[in-house]
C-alpha cells in the first residue's frame, strides 16, 4: 500500500462562514495503480490532491484525517519532513503547463533544481540526467531542450518537460491534476500514453484527477467519482462504466454521446447546478439534482460503505 | 547588438534636437521675451537696445542663431552665457556633471540596496508587526519632503547636535572633489545620500513587497513547492527574480531624471552646485545658453538610462530576448 486516506477532511474559513471542501475522503492506492479522481469543479478532487501534497498553504485552512504514505502519517508532518518527500518520492503534474513553470529559467535548469534539492548530485551529472528525462518524454532533441526557455516550447511539449520534471527523483506516487485539460485533443492523446508507458517503466502509483470520463476509460485501474467535496462512487474501471450505480455516476456516462448508433438530438444534461459549498443540504448533496430521490434522502446523508465497488446511495442500498 | 545600439544612438539625437528646438522656440516665442530687452537692463536706449541685439546676433533669422548656438556646444565647445559675458557654459556644465553623478550614483546603491531587503523582508513576513512596521516607516519616508528632510538634517547634523559624538565627523556643507580627497568626498555625501535615498527608498520598498506578493500567489510558486524546495530558495530564486521587473522600470525612470537634474532641491540644501542647481540658476535669469546646454545634457541621460534599463529587461527576462 502507497497511499492510504482515511477520513480527510479540509475545510477553510471564509467571510460567509466556514466551507467544507472535503468531508471525510477515504481511498487507498496500490503500488503502480492508476487511480481516477472524477468530478466536477468545485468537487474538492483537487483540494484533496493537494492535502495529500501538503500543498494548501492558505493560513485560513485546517486539515483532518490521516493520510498514511507507506505506513508514514503526513498530515502534522513538519515541514522541512514533508519538504522531503514533496518531489522526491510524492511528485505532482499540474493543469495548465503554461504557467506551471518559471517563466526566466531554462527547462533543463529548473528540473536539475529539482534533482539536485533531493540528490547531491554535482550540476553536471544532474544535467545528464535531465537529458536522459527529455528524451524519455519524447523530446525530438533533449540537449537542445534543456536550453529552452518555456515561453519556446508549445503547451504539449511544456508538459512535457513538466512531466520530467516530476519523474526526475523517480516518485512512488505521482499526483496528476487534470494534465492534458489544457491541451488539445491529439496532444492530449500523447500525453496519456506517456503516462501509461512510464507507470510500467517506473513503476509510480498515479492519481489521475479530471473531469474527463474519456480519459478515464482509457488510463484508469479504479476509478472514484467525487460530488460536493464526498467519494460517491468508487469501484474498478470496468465496474464503474458497466454497472454505474449512483445516479451522479450514471447521468455523468449518460453525457457522454456515443461514437456508433444514431446520436441523439440534444445530450442529456444534469439539471440544476452543483451546490454551493457554504449552503449544502442536510441530506444528500446531489439529492435536489436527482431523478430517483426519496424521503430518505433529505434526512441523512448516504453512507459509502466498505465494499470494493460502493456507491453513496440510498437506492443502491436498498436495492 | 550592433544594430540596436546604433538605434538607440539615433533615439538619443532625434530626442535632443527636438528638446533643443523646444527649448529653443520657447525662449524666443515667449510672449514678451525680448532677449536683447532683458540682457540690455531697464531704461535701456534704443541705441543700446540695437547695439546688444546686433552683438548677440539676435538679428540673424532664428535657424541661423540656432544652428550657431549648437555648432557652439558641440563643436567648438566656446559658447557663452548671455548673463555673464565671457563665462564658458560647456565647461561650467562638465564641472557640475561630477557633482550630480556623485550625489545620485550614492544615493541610488543605497536606495537600492535598503529597498530589497526591505521589500524581502517585509513580504516574507507579511502581515506581521515587522512588515507593518516596515510599511509605515515607508510611507513615513514617503511622505516627508526632500527640502524640509534636509534641512532638518542639517539642523541637526550642522548646528544643533554637531559638537555631539554622533554627528562630529559631519565636514561642512559643499562638494569635495573625489580626486582631492576621497574621504572628505565621502564624508561631505553621506547626509546628502541619506536624504536623497529615503523617499525612494520607501517608494520602492512598498513597489518591491507588491511585486513579490503578487508573484508568491502565481502557478510557478506551487510548482516550486511540489519540488520540495525550500522557503527560502523559491522567495529568491523564483518570486524575487521576476519580481524584479517592475523595480528596474520604476529605477530607469528615477535615475534618469535625477540625474538629468531633479536632484535640485538635494542640492541646493547641501550646497553642491550640481547640473540640478546650473539649470535653476539659469532658468532664474532665463540665461538661454546655460539651459540649452544643462537641457542637452539632461536628455542625452534619460535616453541612455533608457537603454540600460531595457538591457536589464533583456537580462532578467528571457522573454524579451526573442526579436
Amino acid at each position: 500500500m502507497i497511499l492510504s486516506v482515511r477520513d480527510l477532511k479540509v475545510s477553510f474559513r471564509t467571510h460567509d462562514g466556514p466551507v467544507r471542501a472535503i468531508d471525510g475522503v477515504s481511498f487507498d492506492l496500490e503500488e503502480s495503480e492508476i487511480l481516477g479522481v472524477v468530478g466536477e469543479s468545485g468537487s474538492g478532487k483537487t483540494v484533496s490532491l493537494l492535502a495529500v501534497m501538503g500543498l494548501i498553504t492558505d493560513p485560513n485552512a485546517t486539515i483532518e484525517g490521516s493520510i498514511r504514505y507507506k505506513g508514514r502519517e503526513l498530515v502534522g508532518l513538519p515541514p522541512r519532513e514533508l519538504r522531503r518527500l514533496r518531489g522526491n518520492e510524492i511528485a505532482m503534474i499540474f493543469q495548465d503547463p503554461m504557467t506551471a513553470l518559471t517563466p526566466v529559467y531554462t527547462i533543463g535548469w529548473q528540473i536539475a533544481e529539482q534533482i539536485r534539492a533531493h540528490r547531491g548530485v554535482s550540476k553536471p551529472k544532474a544535467m545528464e540526467r535531465v537529458e536522459q528525462l527529455l528524451a524519455e518524454v519524447n523530446f525530438p532533441n533533449p540537449h537542445e531542450a534543456m536550453s529552452r526557455y518555456p515561453h519556446q516550447l508549445s503547451g504539449g511539449m511544456r508538459q512535457r518537460a513538466v512531466i520530467a520534471m516530476a519523474l526526475s527523483c523517480d516518485p512512488a506516487l505521482l499526483v496528476a491534476d487534470e494534465p492534458t485539460t489544457a491541451l488539445d485533443v491529439t496532444v492530449q492523446a500523447g500525453i496519456l500514453d506517456l503516462v501509461r508507458k512510464l507507470r510500467a517503466k517506473h513503476k509510480s502509483a498515479v492519481v489521475f484527477i479530471t473531469h474527463d470520463m474519456g480519459v478515464v476509460s482509457e488510463l484508469a485501474d479504479r476509478v472514484m467519482v467525487m460530488y460536493a467535496g464526498r467519494v460517491v462512487e468508487r469501484g474498478t474501471r470496468t465496474e464503474l462504466f458497466s454497472d454505474p450505480r449512483h445516479p451522479y455516476t450514471r447521468a455523468l456516462l449518460g453525457s457522454i454521446p456515443p461514437l456508433t448508433g444514431e446520436k441523439p438530438r440534444r445530450l442529456p444534461a444534469i439539471p440544476g447546478s452543483p451546490p454551493s459549498l457554504l449552503r449544502l443540504p442536510e441530506g444528500c448533496a446531489f439529492g435536489p439534482r436527482c431523478p430517483v430521490r426519496y424521503e430518505p434522502c433529505e434526512a441523512r446523508k448516504p453512507g459509502l460503505g466498505a465494499s470494493a465497488h460502493a456507491a453513496a446511495c440510498f437506492r443502491v442500498a436498498q436495492a | 547588438m550592433f544594430y540596436a545600439i546604433l538605434r538607440r544612438f539615433g533615439q538619443m539625437l532625434f530626442v535632443m534636437f527636438g528638446i533643443s528646438v523646444i527649448v529653443f522656440l520657447i525662449f524666443f516665442a515667449t510672449p514678451g521675451a525680448d532677449p536683447a530687452a532683458r540682457i540690455a537692463g531697464r531704461n535701456a536706449s534704443p541705441e543700446v537696445l540695437a547695439a546688444v541685439r546686433h552683438s548677440f546676433g539676435f538679428d540673424q533669422p532664428l535657424y541661423v542663431q540656432y544652428t550657431r548656438m549648437m555648432e557652439k556646444i558641440f563643436v567648438t565647445g566656446d559658447l557663452t552665457s548671455f548673463v555673464n559675458r565671457g563665462w564658458k557654459v560647456v565647461p561650467a556644465v562638465m564641472d557640475s556633471i561630477p557633482v550630480t553623478l556623485s550625489l545620485v550614483f550614492g544615493a541610488a546603491v543605497l536606495w537600492v540596496v535598503v529597498s530589497i531587503i526591505i521589500g524581502i523582508v517585509a513580504a516574507a513576513t507579511r502581515d506581521s508587526w515587522l512588515d507593518k512596521l516596515l510599511m509605515a516607516l515607508g510611507l513615513l519616508g514617503i511622505s516627508m519632503p526632500v527640502y524640509w528632510l534636509g534641512e532638518v538634517m542639517n539642523l541637526m547634523t550642522q548646528s544643533r547636535y554637531h559638537d555631539s559624538w554622533a554627528f562630529s565627523w559631519v565636514p561642512p556643507l559643499g562638494y569635495k572633489n573625489f580626486s582631492d580627497d576621497p574621504k572628505g568626498w565621502f564624508l561631505t555625501l553621506v547626509i546628502p545620500w541619506i536624504t536623497l535615498a529615503i523617499l525612494y527608498i520607501g517608494i520602492y520598498g512598498r513597489v518591491l513587497r507588491a511585486a513579490i506578493i503578487e508573484s508568491m500567489q502565481e502557478d510557478y510558486i506551487r510548482t516550486a513547492r511540489a519540488k520540495g524546495l525550500s522557503e527560502t530558495r523559491i522567495l529568491f530564486r523564483h518570486a524575487l527574480r521576476t519580481s524584479l521587473i517592475a523595480f528596474v522600470t520604476l529605477f530607469g525612470l528615477d535615475f534618469g531624471a535625477l540625474v538629468g537634474g531633479s536632484a535640485l532641491l538635494t542640492e541646493v540644501v547641501f550646497g553642491l552646485h550640481g547640473i540640478g542647481k546650473l539649470t535653476y540658476d539659469a532658468l532664474q535669469n532665463l540665461d538661454l545658453p546655460m539651459i540649452m546646454a544643462t537641457v542637452m545634457y539632461a536628455s542625452m541621460f534619460v535616453v541612455i538610462a533608457n537603454a540600460v534599463v531595457d538591457f536589464v529587461y533583456i537580462l532578467l527576462d528571457p522573454r524579451l530576448r526573442a526579436s
